[in-house]
C-alpha cells in the first residue's frame, strides 16, 4: 500500500477500541438514524471474524435472534459505534469462525477461555 | 475549465461526519506548470500545454528541453493539452487548489491491460453450455453468411487486445481536496492502475 494512503487512513484510525479477537462476546453499540432522529442499537454476540487492516478493519459478529442466525458486519474505526464491550474472551483455534454457521445447539458456542 | 495531471497512488475510503463510509480513488495531483499557450493566431485554436512530474532534464531530447527551457518549467516527464478559453500565462501554476469538494469531473488515463481477450471477457458474449456433450464453449460462433457477402463485415466483434488503452470517464465527483499534500481524493474508482498517469478535468 502506498505511503500517502496509509497516513491518509491512519488520520481516521479511532482510539479506545478494547482488544478482541475472533471468539470474544461483544456487545456493540451502534448508532442507528431513523428520520432525523438517532439512537443507539445494542448488537450481541459472537465474533467470527475480523478482516482488513487500518482504517478499512472490519469485524463480523454472530448471534441467534428467534432460531434464526443473525451476522452484521461492522467497520471496527466507524464513527457509528460508540462502544464495543467485549464480554467474555472465547477459547478457539483458528481465525475465522465460518464452522459455527452450521453448528447447532451446544456445537455452536464458543468455549470461555480459562485463566 | 480547469485541468490537471496527476498519478494515481490507489483506492481507500473515509468516513463522512454521518458515519457512512465513502470509497475514494487518490490521486497525487500536480503541480502542473504551464509550458506553452496556444492561441488561434499561432496555432488556429485555443489550449494550453501543462506539464507534471520532474525529470533530469539530461534525459529529454534537446527539443523538448528546449521547449521546456522557453517556458523556463524545467524538466517535466509528462505534457498534456487543455483546450478551452482560460488564459494563463506560460510558467503559472496549477495546483489541486483549483478544484472544490463536490465538483464534477472528467477523467483520463489507460486502462489496465487484459491482453488478447476472447468475445466473452471482451464484448459480453454469452458462451455455450460446459457440459451436457455440448461442443460450444467460449468461441465466437458465426461470423457471418457464406456467398453473400462472401466477405466478414468490419467493426464484427472479435477476439483482440483488450485494454491499455486510453479510457475517459465522465460524471466522477471531488470528493476532498487536500492543498499541502497535493491531494485529490475522488469518489469511486478511475480508469487505470495504481501509479499510471492519468488526467482531471473539471466539466
Amino acid at each position: 500500500m502506498n505511503q500517502t494512503i496509509e497516513t491518509l487512513e491512519a488520520q481516521q484510525l479511532r482510539k479506545g477500541i478494547p482488544q478482541f479477537k475472533a471468539g470474544d462476546s461483544v456487545n456493540v453499540h451502534f448508532q442507528v438514524i431513523e428520520g432525523s432522529r438517532s439512537r443507539i442499537q445494542m448488537f450481541q454476540g459472537t465474533v467470527i471474524k475480523r478482516q482488513g487492516e487500518g482504517a478499512r478493519e472490519t469485524f463480523t459478529v454472530r448471534k441467534h435472534s428467534f432460531g434464526v442466525g443473525v451476522e452484521r458486519t461492522f467497520p471496527l474505526h466507524s464513527p457509528k459505534i460508540s462502544k464495543i464491550e467485549v464480554t467474555s474472551v472465547g477459547d478457539v483455534r483458528r481465525a475465522k469462525l465460518y464452522y459455527l454457521r452450521s453448528k447447532v445447539g451446544k456445537k455452536a458456542k464458543v468455549r470461555e477461555k480459562q485463566q | 475549465m480547469t485541468a490537471i495531471l496527476g498519478k494515481k497512488l490507489g483506492m481507500s475510503q473515509v468516513f463522512t461526519e454521518e458515519g457512512d463510509r465513502v470509497p475514494v480513488t487518490v490521486i497525487e495531483a500536480g503541480p502542473c506548470t504551464v509550458t506553452q499557450v496556444k492561441t488561434v493566431e499561432t496555432d488556429g485554436y485555443k489550449a494550453i500545454q501543462i506539464g507534471f512530474g520532474e525529470i533530469d532534464e539530461k534525459k529529454l531530447t534537446r527539443a523538448e528541453a528546449g521547449h521546456l527551457k522557453k517556458a523556463g518549467a524545467g524538466g517535466k516527464r509528462h505534457l498534456a493539452e487543455v483546450r478551452g478559453e482560460s488564459e494563463p500565462q506560460v510558467g503559472e501554476q496549477i495546483t489541486v487548489e483549483a478544484f472544490e469538494p463536490g465538483q464534477k469531473v472528467k477523467v483520463s488515463g489507460v486502462s489496465k491491460g487484459k491482453g488478447f481477450a476472447g468475445v466473452i471477457k471482451r464484448h459480453g458474449f454469452a458462451g455455450g453450455p460446459g457440459s451436457h456433450g455440448a461442443h460450444f464453449h467460449r468461441a465466437p460462433g458465426s461470423v457471418g453468411a457464406s456467398a453473400t457477402p462472401s466477405r466478414v463485415f468490419k467493426g464484427l466483434r472479435l477476439p483482440g487486445q483488450m485494454g491499455n488503452r486510453k479510457a475517459t470517464q465522465l460524471g466522477s465527483s471531488v470528493f476532498a481536496v487536500d492543498p499541502e499534500r497535493n491531494l485529490l481524493l475522488l469518489r469511486g474508482s478511475i480508469p487505470g492502475s495504481s501509479n499510471s498517469i492519468v488526467y482531471i478535468q473539471t466539466t
